[in-house]
């Protein structure tokens, strides 16, 4: 389990959180989203360590993140959206040469999920395209199997069967013990795997919930009339869709994009129906 | 109210599934892949298919064998249809009629259509 508690970040002057609480429970799929510059990356790296919150705490599975211990870091991975690496690199290199510091890796994963996403072990990073490089690097954090993994913005630069292949083998590995936070802006990349979904915002959480409570709470109707009391509508074709309260209106498919857009607008009618 | 709805996604797994049984790819007391095998098919979260199958279980349209996996039950397929009927006369046709009403048709109308 993750844990943040009264947790406040500040780049120097610069408050990015203040005081937040989030917990995120073992063995699921996160979709954190946010707009940009709300902190969703510098929220990732106190996760995993690589930042020191200015007051509160980040823990995972009773480890103080910041604190780096070795059984702590063997167990966590984050996948940033840029990476710089040297000319030449390889995947299998690369791959290789972060798979001593993690004891549930699989070489046999890497060139399985390498073949699924049919990249070159062996060929330069330099020589590749950026969606490539991505899958590459997706391809050696998946195989490192930590318990816990952090893709930032892993679908960016990825060409449209790439996202099936990604959806595919993402799914394929979500087990009962590992946690996954993909935080995104490509929500349509991802509609169908994040579950539960943590909205942000610079000094408050707007929504962690499953998708089945979501539903339970909003009712997401496609192609009416605009409503005058729906929390959120957007026209598309055929009509419009409307993000309602849900009053006894059953179950209906959720639209993240228009999740997102209700919550940042309707924050304290959220709050109190969550 | 007309609500116009678009079902929820284990939902439509569940059509999808039921589909391949009333076509005959699973038949009566087979065996069906297991809810990781169908979320990566589909490249959906597992979790959404556990949904799936519990409903399509609640409907006794499939039943879990524990430890082995889930089954398609015999009479799967008059289930199916149960539940076809319920969701037509339940959703489907008050806004059919609803509709009708909107467009001065009457069911003598319909009937000459036969």
């Amino acid at each position: 389990m993750i844990e943040i508690k009264n947790f406040s970040f500040a780049y120097g002057k610069t408050q990015v959180f203040e005081n937040i609480n989030l917990q995120m429970k073992s063995g699921a799929v996160y979709g954190l989203l946010g707009e940009n510059g709300v902190g969703k990356t510098t929220l990732l790296k106190n996760i995993c360590g690589l930042l020191r919150p200015t007051s509160g705490i980040c823990t995972v599975d009773e480890h103080v993140s910041f604190e780096r211990k070795p059984e702590f870091l063997q167990s966590i991975f984050i996948l940033p959206d840029e990476l710089p690496l040297p000319d030449s690199a390889t995947p299998e290199r690369f791959f290789n040469e972060l798979a001593v510091f993690y004891p549930n890796q699989s070489e046999e994963m890497f060139r399985h999920l390498a073949s699924e996403l049919k990249i070159e072990p062996s060929r330069k990073f330099k020589e590749m395209s950026f969606g490539q490089q991505k899958k590459s690097l997706l391809a050696c954090a998946l195989a490192l199997n930590t318990e816990y993994l952090l893709l930032d913005e892993p679908t960016n630069g990825l060409d449209i069967p790439s996202k099936a292949d990604f959806r595919r083998i993402l799914s394929e590995r979500i087990g009962e013990n590992q946690t996954i936070i993909i935080s995104t802006h490509q929500v349509k990349d991802v509609e169908n795997l994040i579950d539960p979904i943590i909205i942000i915002s610079n000094n408050n959480v707007l929504l962690n919930a499953s998708v089945e409570k979501i539903t339970d709470k909003l009712y997401f109707e496609y192609g009416g009339q605009q409503r005058p009391d729906a929390l959120y509508s957007e026209m598309m074709p055929g009509g419009y869709l409307n993000v309602l309260v849900n009053n006894g209106m059953g179950e209906s498919q959720i639209n993240i994009e228009g999740l997102f857009n209700a919550v940042l607008r309707n924050q304290s009618t959220i709050k109190t129906l969550f | 109210m007309d609500f116009k709805k678009q079902k929820p996604i284990y939902q439509q797994i569940a059509d999808t599934l039921c589909e391949r049984i009333v076509a005959g790819e699973w038949k009566g007391e087979e065996r069906i892949p297991s809810v990781r095998d169908i979320a990566i098919q589909l490249g959906v979260n597992p979790n959404t298919v556990m949904r799936t199958f519990e409903y399509l279980q609640g409907a006794e349209i499939i039943y879990n064998k524990r430890g082995v996996g889930y089954f398609v039950a015999s009479d799967a397929s008059e289930k199916i249809l149960k539940l076809h009927r319920k969701e037509f006369l339940e959703e489907e046709l008050p806004v059919f009629l609803q509709k009708m009403k909107m467009l001065g048709l009457s069911l003598d109308d319909i009937a000459k259509m036969n």
